[in-house]
């Protein structure tokens, strides 16, 4: 048999079917059907765990994922898994699973000092405690977690596959008990597309977990097997089992995520271990059902205190007796559906305490009539038993509720099973925003009206308790959903069953112990962050009233399980506190995810490299080749710089740059963006959008704009060449191709829609390479038909001609302040032209440089890079750049040049930096100050944009942003580093550093 | 996740689209004859309505084109589609608070 407390037969385990696993390292036997919770309690083990602050012995709650204690550390490095709730755990086969709250040992647990320390832990220790310094929260946290165990994340990276999947339907149904089985019957039946979820491995809900309940005639257990085999044979119902509904989104968008193989214990390979299901559909029925409630008494929170409908499901769905003698503690009718069943099962129910003063209902007036002692107007008032209870107090409610009267009798058991109501799950419904009612019958939130469209709620989770109104309202809802998707509804009635709700009850929210609240006993209300009654107490006494403060000061609902078991018990106590309704008091807000979802399942696919698509250029292979060393620049791959027998980047740099000014450099330019812009009204809207003038330049000339955005600040820049009459081609800077296609398309389709214009993007049609330096012309006239004559071709001009035989277009522009062609052939070419060029280059010298070696020449020349000496706040002015900007005509952006604040003259202003010490190279980034002072803060003017050894000019140069800095030219200036250096500097005359007369370009 | 009915390419899953802000806020004809606060207003300055509101959409990754959708920003719910340079559609706002 698995485990003594096993039952010889029943229930939903395979009796036949022996696994073993090891909980902190012994082994023991489940069975196939077990959880990891029930395998553990067939072995007598409540004990799992200690409390998060007080380390205080804990013990398995529940049956399911409201769980609070009993938190699993799962498996071995890699596939090793924190925080999972043994009442979720499927058991496999050499399962191997660790207790993670308690440290070093379950057993021995130094943590539990913190129980005597308890007075120094209240409500709001992390704020009161941990405020200050920052560095002493450091010390504490690490310590505090390592105490608290929270669960080891496993060292190595993940070894299993995620998938993700899309998928469309009429109809979700969330849930499969009896409620969510009749609503994809009756919409399935109708001919619906339907997807049912259900986190389970077993369709059915609360049926599995009760005995007796009958349907049309039938056991439930026929009837949900024969309602599983018409889902299975409904061509357009699919049933997703093990997969969890985690979020609800706008528009009926779902999360939902399927495990496919954890319950497996040999996975096979072609399958993901979780799937990430994104769902969207027109009509959703919450079947979700709901959750018991515990009652707050004295020490609740001793190991063999469970929910009542957890000891149900373990005796009945999993065979086993959760204790051999137990107490009942109820203020409703359902406690004594575990009184019975437990005492059908052969556990000896020593009393059921009902804290209602004439306990009734169909389930009492049974347990009546079988001899159970019930103790009507009375509450448990003491726990006793550290590792696991021995012993319960029992004591008469006064009339209020508030106090005990008379002598405690003492009932030894080791079960106590506590019912204290039902909290429907409406977590999905709130995550969609729907707002939610107080029924005092029930004593239970209930969903109200729905924000969105096409939600409706169905059975318990909707406050229908009877099994007969889930039935009939499943089938009604499922019915409704079809119809809304335009399906006729087929004839079929919804299935019979009694009707046995849980009612009266006697809410009582907190129940009074032996001693004042918080002397000697704890009363918990969330027991996985251990919040008690009198913590919440404190609060309101320390002024919180809005539940989502009081929530935050204490942590109450705050830990992994989000407070699925407390939440509505906190309420109710803060309610009796602050003397208010319970629905005044309000509820706090449902987030996703409803339970913790793995992060692989965000991942899936998307790792290595599939995380982001790369581009490359039709050259790319050459550069390999080439020894180059690439960087990233948005989603392409640049060839950065090319190292030669071991150089390193220092020396393989200063070769490139100085290759370029002695004879001659190319350069794989094809990242930037190209966008051919077409139509009669090509020239206006240039105009319109750059910042200088346009209507007059002539086909095949070439002009740099400055592109700002409505703000008045630098958006881009680039060069223009007029193709041909109504044909411009537009560059881009590499990073901002696709932002300035859109700046272009939004003003084209909104603002301006009488022009006639038309973009394109063409950046990856072409194959760009740039030609720099003296030998440029030579070379090019080598290989290419075209007149490169001065005369013919001048700087700034354009030619369409054939290099290498293809044709291709030349611009003379620069960026490097040498002798430049811009060579753009059609991108499948790419490759053979650059290898014709660098092939018959050899004669000159040619030498490929990269992204760095650009940088330094530009740098030289006083050439700006968007992005870097820009950030968004910038002007052309700030830039010195106001010969780029018209005076006559408006364009985006002019006005916003004009406001009063752009003209401060402390604006931050780019200029150029020289190091006094030439050899020093500023950090790029580099904060500037006027003074030093011995330590930050101290007043900071600016930062250091780009900064580079030039080989051409013998020295370090820098360009910078910096406070009024066009008026500073020749003070000297700071860089205080991080590592304590402190770099000084003098503000240049000017940013162009090198042949500033521009000899060269001619 | 919104789901977006593009005029041109039919319902679409939000992520394909980019918003471009509150619609119906035409560009100056004569920025230079505004004050700096009315400039302001323009470029800075939107009303951020809990209720109906008018929102400029792109479906900028699928036909690039742009066009004027009226939602409620508490329900989400999209109440009308319609092109760039329509008026809005006749709706009543108080029914949207
Ligand atoms: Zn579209």
């Amino acid at each position: 048999m698995a485990g003594r407390m096993r039952l010889p037969q029943g229930g939903f385990v395979a009796h036949d079917e022996l696994l073993t696993f090891t909980f902190n390292g012994k082994t023991y036997k489940g069975l196939a059907g077990d959880t990891l919770a029930s395998a553990l309690l067939a072995n007598g083990i409540h004990m799992v765990g200690r409390s998060f602050k007080y380390h205080r012995p804990r013990g398995i709650v529940s049956a399911g994922g409201e769980e609070p204690n009993a938190l699993m550390q799962v498996g071995d490095d890699p596939r090793s898994e924190p925080n999972l709730k043994a009442t979720q755990v499927e058991l496999v086969d050499g399962l191997k699973a660790k207790s993670q709250n308690a440290w070093p040992s379950l057993e021995f647990d130094v943590g539990a000092l913190n129980g005597l320390a308890s007075r120094f832990l209240p409500a709001g220790f992390y704020y009161k405690t941990f405020m200050w310094p920052a560095s002493a929260w450091m010390t504490y946290e690490h310590f505090i977690r390592r105490a608290a165990g929270l669960g080891v994340s496993p060292r190595q990276r993940d070894p299993d596959r995620y998938d993700k999947t899309f998928a469309h339907c009429d109809v979700l149904v969330v849930g499969g008990g009896p409620a969510g089985l009749a609503a994809a019957l009756s919409a399935g039946r109708a001919g619906a597309r339907v997807i049912l979820a259900e986190q389970d491995h077993l369709l059915g809900g609360a049926l599995l977990n009760t005995q007796g309940e009958v349907i049309d005639g039938q056991p439930a257990r026929d009837w949900i097997a024969a309602a599983e085999a018409e889902l299975a044979a409904l061509p357009e119902v699919r049933v997703l089992k093990r997969t969890i509904c985690y979020a609800a989104f706008d528009h009926n968008f779902f999360g939902l995520v399927e495990s496919v193989t954890d319950h497996l214990p040999r996975p096979p390979e072609n399958l993901p271990r979780k799937r990430l299901w994104k769902l969207r559909t027109k009509q959703v029925v919450y079947c979700a059902g709901a959750i018991e409630r515990p009652l707050v008494f004295a020490d609740n929170d001793r190991p063999g205190v469970m929910t009542a409908s957890a000891v149900q499901s373990y005796v009945n769905r999993y065979a086993l007796r959760p204790g051999r003698r137990a107490v009942v503690f109820t203020n409703n009718d359902s406690g004594y559906g575990a009184a019975l069943d437990m005492k059908a099962a052969g556990i000896e129910v020593a009393a059921v305490v009902d804290a209602r003063q004439v306990p009734a209902g169909p389930l009492t007036e049974r347990a009546t009539a079988l001899g159970l002692r019930i103790l009507g107007g009375f509450a448990i008032v003491a726990v006793e038993g550290a590792r696991r209870v021995k012993r319960v107090r029992v004591a008469e409610l006064s009339l209020d509720g508030k106090t005990v009267t008379g002598v405690p009798e003492a009932i030894d058991c080791d079960l106590v099973a506590s019912s204290g109501g039902w909290n429907p799950t409406v977590h999905l419904f709130c995550q969609a925003k729907g707002k939610l009612r107080w029924d005092d019958e029930h004593a239970c939130f209930l969903p109200d009206a729905a924000m969105q469209t096409g939600q409706q709620s169905a059975g318990a989770a909707n406050g229908r308790f009877g099994l007969g109104s889930c039935l009939r309202e499943g089938t009604e809802a499922g019915a409704a959903a079809a119809a809304a998707c335009g399906f006729a509804p087929s004839d079929t009635a919804a299935s019979q069953a009694e009707d046995r709700d849980f009612l009266p009850g006697r809410w009582i929210w907190l129940v009074p112990g032996e001693h004042p609240l918080g002397h000697k006993a704890k009363h918990f209300v969330d027991q996985q962050n251990d919040v008690t009654a009198a913590d919440l107490k404190l609060a309101l006494r320390e002024g919180y009233r809005s539940i989502e403060h009081v929530k935050r000061y204490t942590t109450t609902g705050m830990a992994t399980d989000q407070g699925k078991m407390g939440n509505v018990n906190a309420i109710g106590i803060v309610a009796d506190e602050v003397g208010g309704h319970l629905p005044e008091v309000g509820v706090t807000t449902f987030r996703p995810p409803y339970t913790p979802v793995t992060f692989g399942v965000f991942a899936g696919r998307d790792v290595d490299n599939l995380l982001d698509p790369v581009r490359r250029t039709p050259m790319h292979a050459w550069h390999e080749r080439n020894g180059a060393l690439f960087e990233d620049v948005g989603q392409w791959r640049r060839a950065w710089y090319y190292p030669q027998h071991g150089e390193d980047m220092h020396a393989a740099v200063n070769r490139e740059v100085k290759a370029v000014r002695d004879s001659l450099g190319i350069l794989d330019a094809t990242t930037l963006g190209k966008i051919d812009i077409q139509g009669p009204d090509a020239a206006e809207f240039l105009n319109r959008v750059y910042t200088n003038a346009w209507l007059k330049l002539g086909i095949g000339r070439c002009r740099y704009g400055l592109m700002l955005k409505e703000d008045g600040m630098v958006m881009d820049d680039g060069v223009t060449t007029r193709l041909g009459e109504k044909h411009y081609l537009m560059t881009t800077t590499t990073g901002n191709a696709a932002a300035v296609l859109g700046h272009l398309e939004d003003y084209l389709q909104t603002e301006w829609p009488d022009l006639q214009v038309y973009l394109t993007s063409v950046t990856e049609q072409f194959a760009t390479m740039t030609l720099s330096g003296p030998s440029a012309r030579r070379l090019l006239a080598d290989v290419s038909d075209a007149d490169l004559s001065p005369e013919a071709l001048p700087h700034m001009a354009y030619t369409a001609a054939k290099v290498a035989g293809v044709p291709a277009r030349i611009f003379r522009i620069s960026f490097t302040g040498e002798l430049s062609y811009e060579i753009n052939v059609p991108a499948s070419f790419g490759m053979a032209v650059w290898q014709t060029l660098t092939t018959a280059g050899e004669r000159y010298g040619i030498t490929p440089y990269g992204t760095e070696a650009m940088h330094v020449l530009r740098a030289e020349k006083g050439y700006i890079i968007v992005g870097q000496e820009t950030d968004g706040s910038v002007t052309p002015h700030d830039l010195g750049m106001d010969w780029a900007v018209s005076k006559t005509k408006d364009f985006v952006g002019r006005r916003s040049l004009s406001r009063e604040d752009m003209a401060r003259p402390d604006r931050k202003q780019l200029v150029g930096l020289l190091t006094k010490d030439p050899k020093e190279v500023l950090p790029e980034g580099a904060q500037l100050v006027e003074k030093v002072l011995p330590q930050p803060p101290m007043p900071m003017l600016g930062h250091v944009t780009s900064s580079y050894h030039s080989p051409n000019c013998g020295r370090s140069i820098a360009m910078a942003l910096v406070k009024g800095g066009l008026a500073r030219k020749g003070e000297t200036l700071f860089a205080p580093l991080g590592d304590g250096r402190t770099i000084a500097c003098v503000v240049a005359d000017t940013c162009v550093f090198f042949d500033p007369e521009g000899e060269r370009l001619k | 996740m919104l789901l977006i009915a593009c005029p041109h390419c039919g319902p679409r899953a939000e992520s394909e689209f980019h918003c471009g802000g509150e619609a119906h806020i035409e560009r100056p004809k004569d920025p230079a004859s505004l004050s700096d606060a009315e400039w302001a207003e323009f470029v800075f300055l939107r009303d951020n309505i809990k209720g109906l509101v008018f929102e400029r959409w792109n479906h900028a990754h699928g036909c690039r084109r742009w066009f004027n959708a009226a939602r409620d920003s508490v329900t989400y719910e999209i109440l009308a589609i319609y092109p760039m340079g329509s008026p809005p559609p006749a709706l009543d706002p108080r029914r949207y608070v």
